[in-house]
């Protein structure tokens, strides 16, 4: 479904991506895990058009979307829930969700699908007329996700969205992108929390300062020796 | 005592009209690009002396209203695609310093086109005529700006909230980064703003230059700055901060220009004392006063993000 090919990066002549490639495939959950700094949040960032690669291809469902502007790559059907969450602060609950289907014109279907958002997320209903910023932040990041759901996207890319979060609210994101799953949507995942984003995940890379250094499936990843030591905490 | 406060009272609410039409683009601009638009003003002289020349072409009123609009929109439009666009991820200095070029640039052309000239604003027929309001004789465009101001403003308020242009509008005042997620052309919506301040600056023009009758290239200036400290005044980025604002300003600078006859009526002085003279300095000793006691102005920004 994405391909991305020997995908490099810079930042004022300092390499962020230093020729990247993978795949993610039709309803898989993939996740990028590395330290900070290794290049995971650019990378999402180049998928979306918001940095421009120097090199390498971005391949999405068959066409070359590497040179496309960001309007346009979420108009291909990739949404990013950023990192932080980013929620319009000085915009109600409602037009947040609203203003994830910008590109949408069905107006009957967009209000579908914020009753659908509201069932999934009850509390979001409750605060609809609130303005985002006086959110929790664990309803801010429901409500990130299902603004980005709100543009019916194929993929769906997440940077590190239980960042911040109470313990008990991480577990509550890791079931909504367990559902998400579920219901075949393809998710690529960015997560500090290494351990839960594996246990979820059926491919997980390791980047290491620009360069992916081993790929494996979620289970073969959470047994890596390296991958124990270097990201998992020693048990 | 009413007789004599009315006509400046009047005025005062007239003018102050007309400095809220600009004001509203100084504001909008700065809520979404963070830019003191300095050329703002002289958008509002040049759409002055375009009347005058479109006019002088023979062209009719009701042709050379909407054109004068239009103009004025192209105009702004021009303006921030050809020096505020391309300084995008340039340091906020940079696209300053490019505005009071921009600025400069327009009142050297219409100097140039004018020779310096003081230019005879054409006569607005229904709006110059004079009217009588509880004694006070006055032209009907100092009872017109004010209803015309509040409805235009109501108009706008309605747009920016209920509108999907308008939810854009202030996404991206918020995020630019998170309004490309979501799809919104930035771009498009800079230049929706910008076109929505020249015309309501255009539109000020006309009911300013009715009262005030020449356009010269510097007419721009001190309403322009006057209309900016309203801004400031209100909270800059606040719609209705920037009315109030510009309608106290206005208030207040025609009192004070009365001021003196105002007290020899009353009977509490018995010469001129040539207060009039402060009524600028009162709008300027205004902002600094607000710069030192609440920056954020009347409606400045409450900020509701939670880290």
């Amino acid at each position: 479904m994405l391909k991305v090919t020997d995908l490099k990066v810079s930042y004022g002549g300092i390499e962020a991506l230093k020729g990247i490639s993978f795949d993610v495939e039709q309803g898989q959950i993939v996740t990028l895990i590395g330290a900070n700094g290794a290049g995971k949040s650019t990378t999402l960032r180049a998928i979306s058009a918001l940095v421009h690669p120097v090199s390498g291809t971005i391949n999405f469902m068959g066409r070359d979307i590497t040179s496309f502007n960001p309007q346009r790559v979420v108009a291909e059907g990739i949404s990013l829930v950023p990192e932080g969450r980013r929620v319009f602060a000085n915009l109600t609950v409602k037009e947040n969700l609203k203003i994830g289907a910008y590109l949408r014109n069905d107006k009957e279907e967009i209000e579908e699908g914020i009753k659908d958002i509201y069932r999934r997320f009850p509390r979001l209903k409750e605060r609809e007329w609130q303005l985002a910023g006086t959110l929790s932040g664990g309803e801010q990041q429901m409500l990130a996700v299902g603004r980005a759901m709100m543009a019916k996207p194929k993929l769906m890319m997440m940077d590190e969205p239980s960042l911040g979060l109470a313990p008990l609210v991480v577990k509550e994101i890791f079931s909504i992108i367990r559902d998400l799953k579920s219901e075949g949507m393809t998710i690529l995942l960015i997560e500090q929390n290494a351990n839960a984003a594996l246990r979820c995940a059926d491919v997980g890379l390791v980047l290491e300062t620009g360069r992916i250094t081993l790929t494996g499936t979620g289970a073969e990843l959470l047994d890596n020796e390296q991958v124990k030591e270097a990201y998992l905490g020693a048990d | 005592m009413f007789q004599t406060v009315l006509p400046y009272l009047l005025s005062g609410i007239s003018v102050g009209g007309q400095y809220a039409l600009i004001a509203i683009g100084y504001t909008m601009v700065y809520g979404i690009l963070r830019l003191i638009n300095f050329a703002h003003g002289d958008v509002f002289m040049v759409a002055g002396i375009l009347m005058v020349y479109i006019s002088a072409a023979g062209v009719p009123l009701y042709v050379s209203i909407p054109l004068v609009l239009v103009a004025t929109a192209v105009i702004g439009f021009t303006i921030e695609r050809v020096a505020y666009k391309p300084l995008r991820e340039a340091p906020r200095m940079s696209i300053m310093i490019s505005a009071i070029g921009v600025s400069y640039t327009l009142q050297n052309l219409v100097l140039y086109f004018t020779g310096g000239l003081n230019q005879q604003y054409p006569t607005i027929p229904f709006i110059s005529d004079t009217v009588t309001i509880f004694g006070a004789t006055t032209k009907r465009v100092t009872v017109l700006t004010p209803v015309l101001t509040i409805v235009l403003v109501a108009v706008l308020v309605l747009l920016i909230n209920h509108t999907k242009i308008g939810m854009a509008m202030r996404a991206v005042s918020k995020d630019f980064e998170t309004s490309q997620l979501m799809g919104i052309k930035i771009n498009a919506v800079i230049s929706t703003t910008f076109v929505i301040g020249s015309v309501l600056a255009g539109v000020g023009s006309m009911l300013y230059f009715t009262n005030y009758t020449t356009v010269i290239q510097t007419s721009g200036a001190m309403p322009g700055l006057k209309a900016f400290v309203a801004a400031v005044f209100g909270g800059i980025g606040s719609i209705p901060g920037a009315v109030v604002g510009a309608f106290i300003i206005g208030i207040c600078e025609s009192l004070i220009k009365g001021l003196d006859i105002i007290l020899i009526k009353a009977g509490i002085t018995k010469s001129m004392l040539g207060l009039t003279t402060f009524s600028d300095a009162f709008t300027f000793a205004l902002l600094i006063i607000i710069l030192v006691v609440k920056p954020t102005g009347l409606f400045g920004e409450k900020t509701t993000d939670k880290v």
